[in-house]
């Protein structure tokens, strides 16, 4: 099927993205940052759509906006959040925080200007219809023992977490 | 107005430094207005979490000076008070009052009237574990069963109409036997009832007794021991259901009972799940009962010989029943009058329900409903 | 426009893999249209069936046999007070619902009504449900916090956690459904829905049935999963009126609470069909291949009539035991025009071109249909599981268990 009015949807999901993005940092309400990143997550993963990649988009959905989102509010609304909402936002390392922000910015023009040259096995155009079956081609074949050990690693995180939390109810 | 002695909540016992902000314990409030305390109750619970350290009800809420009224009606007069207090039982207290007053009296009511009495009141045992079946199911989440009990009630409560005239507080006895003689058709509308409810008893045991979320929910939850029991004076099926048996129909036979042949179920963890079985049981049993009492009622007059103004000698009694919810007793002093000078009620649902305390500790919040439902309290008879 | 109409009725995909903009319109507004009377219709029989479980009538009053009970809710609640709590946050309070309720109704886009019978064919089509009914939880977390109150709050907080527990375990159900696609000649498997119901198809049997009792195994943990997902009976302690916390929806009244209702029962529908489409063949008829043929093609598809003329013959049932009274007239009138329209549906279902169009539609329905029923009965009939209870049978139950049918449905595909 053909793309339909792609300039408009990459614009529009760019704009969600960035506005929540700085909605994230400017709000002093901690529960409105986490719904704006969530905002700005299911507009990333419309993006993923834009780029034939549905699996990565729909994995997205549930495992970053639906699970560990879920779990961010959790911890927000179970945090005692008045005192932390009448201090005032304070911000002394903004020198350091100009710099920082400058290299960053500096890193991504010059991947954007040298974008192609950087990557160029990455501009075989991708068939939308196999992203599923080559990310698990992928995962299971080359990147297998990453795999694994990312898994691992999330056990190991989850038992920790039981054990830290076990000697309540 | 000078402030009440103080005495120690249980809440309080062992920590009288701590406040509220030192310990991650938080006071919840079941207020007096809630779907699942049967009655206007106030429980103060301590958690930890979701954990129960103690619990403290606040009653008084329906207290209607029942036992003072009593010092200022004569004795007659006093009958239709005590079918208020355990309105869902009314028949038993009316039979322990007028058994009471009886003694003082020294008077004894003829077999007929005992055999009647012993009918309404097993009926009445019978309606009042239906209305605890329906209401304790529905507080643990099963909605279905309480419409189940509640449409077999209405046959007793029909039974009751035709008799006495009044469904609820049917003020069926009068000191000295009973004053209604049995309508025409009492002993076929018994008859066909008992042959009829076994089966709908059958009915609510195969929706609950072997479910399993139900015994999940039931099983262990608010266990009282027997020595806990008895410390406590916990009586009826609560203290059965702890392994001890002690049944006052038995114990200190009074009425027509000697004359029947029936058992007392007993149960051995005294959790809630043992609470249900034995109720489940007594039902069948007074069914049992039931079927021996109309077989046999035997002919005669109804009413003893008792005086036109009742002035029972000066003296003191005390003198209790098996009501439903356990031991009812009454204390009565006479001074010589015609009405008497103290009316004491030993309800059962007061004393049960200082156990709440004991039976909940440790457990999970969501059980503290359950096991106020288990005990079957009735507020009108803690408060009086 | 007339060329978009006409170019779309004889294609052979759905509209939006054809890429027809216009009618993928017409098929969301049926859809959405169908779903919100299908909540209705789910309103009124929960309410009837409940009360036929506990020996009484349910609603009578309203239009006949309570015909018009739900459209009475809808004025109720439609006319309420807005109230919103004093501190509350008024901006999360006003989208919690919508979240829910645009959550429920978006996962409608991929479901298949038939082969060409849906609104899109995405290719990750049970990703994209699971996805975004997982969303759902959002918006239940939102809805107890910014209702500002000590209850609300552990109640959504309660719910939140159950919902999301389950979701392990589906997600671990459907897994072991999906990997059943693959058994075919190519070896690859599909999450396309409407591939999943054609390999059903292909490989002659609901997945229900397939490597027995594997198939019936993960049917039933998804079955139990999905009515723990949509907190209800015997999963409904966070919502519970006798329990201590009265859950998310407290502080909600008048429409605001209408659409959580509305969203509750949208994400039954949506998580039925999920299990309808995964496991009962989706829109297939029963014994597609045993029973082969014209003659039972025919039989069939006769069904559908003959079901609905049942229903109107009941209606004209209800008909002739209404009282004579004349203040019954106007309802009798009213029971009987029902009942003439359900057989006028019933006589239009016989006649040819339609019966083979709607075949798919029907059996779907018809097995969702299946679903709602059990949902009541299983409220009628299970007391409350308790929280710690739920979440026990949740994580040290069901996911073991769907994990060992997942090994060993892939043990059987590789070894069969």
């Amino acid at each position: 099927m053909a793309p339909v009015a792609t300039p408009f949807f990459f614009y529009f999901l760019s704009f969600l993205t960035l506005a929540s993005a700085i909605l994230v940092i400017t709000r002093k309400n901690a529960v409105h940052s986490a719904l704006a990143l969530i905002l700005g997550l299911l507009a990333q993963a419309g993006l993923y759509l834009m780029l034939y990649a549905p699996f990565v988009a729909g994995v997205q959905i549930i495992l970053y906006a639906g699970g560990i989102m879920v779990l961010f509010l959790f911890v927000i609304m179970l945090v005692n959040l008045e005192r932390a909402q009448k201090e005032e936002q304070f911000n002394r390392q903004w020198l350091a925080g100009i710099l920082a922000a400058g290299a960053l910015g500096a890193l991504l023009v010059a991947v954007f200007l040298k974008g192609r040259a950087l990557f160029p096995a990455s501009t075989q155009p991708i068939a939308e219809a196999s992203n599923t079956q080559q990310v698990g081609e992928l995962l299971y074949g080359p990147y297998m023992f990453a795999f694994e050990i990312a898994s691992l690693l999330l056990l190991v995180a989850m038992i920790g977490a039981v054990v830290m939390a076990k000697r309540r109810i | 107005m000078p402030d009440p002695t103080p005495y120690p909540s249980p809440l309080e016992q062992g920590e009288p430094d701590k406040t509220f902000l030192d310990s991650n314990e938080l006071i919840l409030n079941m207020g007096p207005q809630h779907p699942a305390t049967h009655g206007v109750l106030r429980v103060i619970l301590k958690l930890d979490g979701e954990k129960v350290l103690g619990a403290e009800c606040v009653i008084g809420y329906l207290h209607r000076g029942v036992e003072k009224i009593g010092e200022n009606r004569t004795y007659a007069m006093f009958n239709p008070y005590v079918d208020r207090m355990d309105y869902v039982a009314a028949v038993s207290n009316g039979l322990g009052y007028c058994e009471t007053v009886e003694k003082l009296l020294a008077v004894e009511a003829p077999p007929r009237a005992n055999y009647i009495r012993v009918i309404l009141t097993e009926l009445n045992r019978l309606a009042s574990h239906m209305l605890w079946l329906g209401t304790h199911a529905l507080d643990i989440g099963a909605m279905t069963p309480l419409f189940y009990t509640f449409r077999d009630r209405e046959e007793i409560l029909k039974i009751f109409e035709k008799y006495c005239g009044a469904r609820l507080t049917t003020h069926a006895f009068r000191i000295g036997g009973c004053l209604y003689e049995t309508y025409d058709g009492f002993e076929r509308d018994v008859k066909k009832f008992v042959d009829g409810v076994p089966a709908k008893i059958d009915e609510y045991e195969e929706l609950l007794t072997s479910n399993r979320i139900w015994v999940e929910r039931t099983k262990n939850v608010g266990k009282l021991g027997a020595a806990d029991c008895k410390a406590l004076g916990v009586t009826g099926p609560v203290l059965r259901a702890s392994g001890v048996q002690w049944d006052v129909r038995k114990a200190l036979p009074y009425a027509a009972y000697p004359d029947f042949d029936f058992e007392i179920p007993v149960g051995a963890n005294g959790d809630t799940y043992d609470r249900y079985i034995v109720r489940m049981q007594e039902m069948r049993q007074s069914l049992r009962i039931l079927r021996q009492a109309v077989e046999g009622i035997p002919e005669g007059p109804i009413m003893a010989k008792v005086p036109k103004v009742i002035k029972p000698p000066a003296g003191e009694i005390y003198h209790s029943i098996e009501a439903p919810k356990g031991e009812l007793g009454y204390f009565i002093v006479s001074d010589g009058s015609t009405q008497p000078y103290r009316v004491r009620v030993r309800p059962p649902s007061f004393v049960n329900l200082q156990a709440l305390d004991v039976m909940v500790r440790g457990q999970l919040v969501a059980d503290v409903i359950a096991v106020i439902g288990t005990l079957d309290i009735v507020l009108g008879e803690v408060d009086r | 426009m007339l060329e978009s109409l006409t170019s779309y009725l004889t294609s052979n995909t759905t509209p939006g893999q054809a890429g027809n903009v216009l009618w993928a319109l017409i098929y969301i507004f049926l859809v959405f249209g169908g779903v919100s009377l299908a909540v209705m219709a789910m309103n009124w029989l929960e309410r009837k069936a409940l009360a036929h479980f506990q020996v009484r009538l349910g609603p009578m009053r309203v239009g006949p046999h309570g015909l018009l009970q739900p459209i009475a809710d809808a004025i109720k609640l439609l006319t309420k007070e807005d109230i919103i709590p004093d501190n509350a946050d008024r901006l999360v309070f006003w989208t919690a619902p919508l979240i829910i309720l645009c959550a429920s109704f978006a996962v409608y886009v991929v479901i298949p009504f038939g082969p060409t019978h849906a609104i899109t064919d995405l290719n990750i089509g049970i990703l994209f449900m699971l996805g975004v009914s997982s969303l759902s939880v959002l918006g239940v977390v939102m809805a107890g916090w910014a209702s500002n109150s000590h209850y609300p709050l552990i109640g959504s907080l309660r719910s939140s956690a159950q919902m999301i527990s389950y979701e392990v375990a589906m997600g671990m159900a459907v897994v072991s459904a999906i990997l059943m696609t693959s058994l075919n000649r190519s070896g690859t498997g599909t999450l396309s829905m409407i591939g999943i119901v054609e390999a059903q198809q292909q490989q002659q049997i609901w997945y229900l049935f397939k490597f027995f009792p594997l198939g019936f195994i993960a049917f039933l943990i998804f079955s139990i999963a999905m009515v723990a997902e949509t907190n209800r009976a015997p999963f409904d302690l966070p919502e519970a009126e006798s329990e201590l916390t009265a859950g998310f929806h407290t502080e909600y009244s008048g429409l605001r609470w209408s659409l959580f209702m509305l969203g509750e029962y949208a994400a039954m529908i949506a998580v039925s069909s999920i299990a309808v489409t995964l496991w009962l063949g989706g829109w297939l008829r029963p014994f597609p291949h045993a029973l082969s043929g014209e003659t039972w093609d025919l039989v069939f598809s006769l069904i559908p009539g003959f079901i609905f003329l049942i229903l109107a013959a009941v209606a004209f049932l209800g008909v002739v035991r209404m009282p004579k009274d004349p203040y019954f007239r106007v309802q009798t009138m009213g029971l009987a025009g029902f009942g003439f329209l359900l057989g006028l549906i019933g006589l239009v279902l016989f006649l040819g071109p339609v019966r083979e169009r709607i075949q798919d539609i029907f059996w779907f329905t018809a097995k969702v249909a299946f679903f709602m029923y059990m949902y009541i009965w299983y409220r009628a009939t299970f007391p409350r599981y308790r929280f710690d209870q739920l979440m026990r049978v949740g994580w040290k139950v069901l996911l073991p268990i769907s994990l060992g049918v997942l090994i060993g449905t892939a043990i059987v595909g590789v070894v069969d």
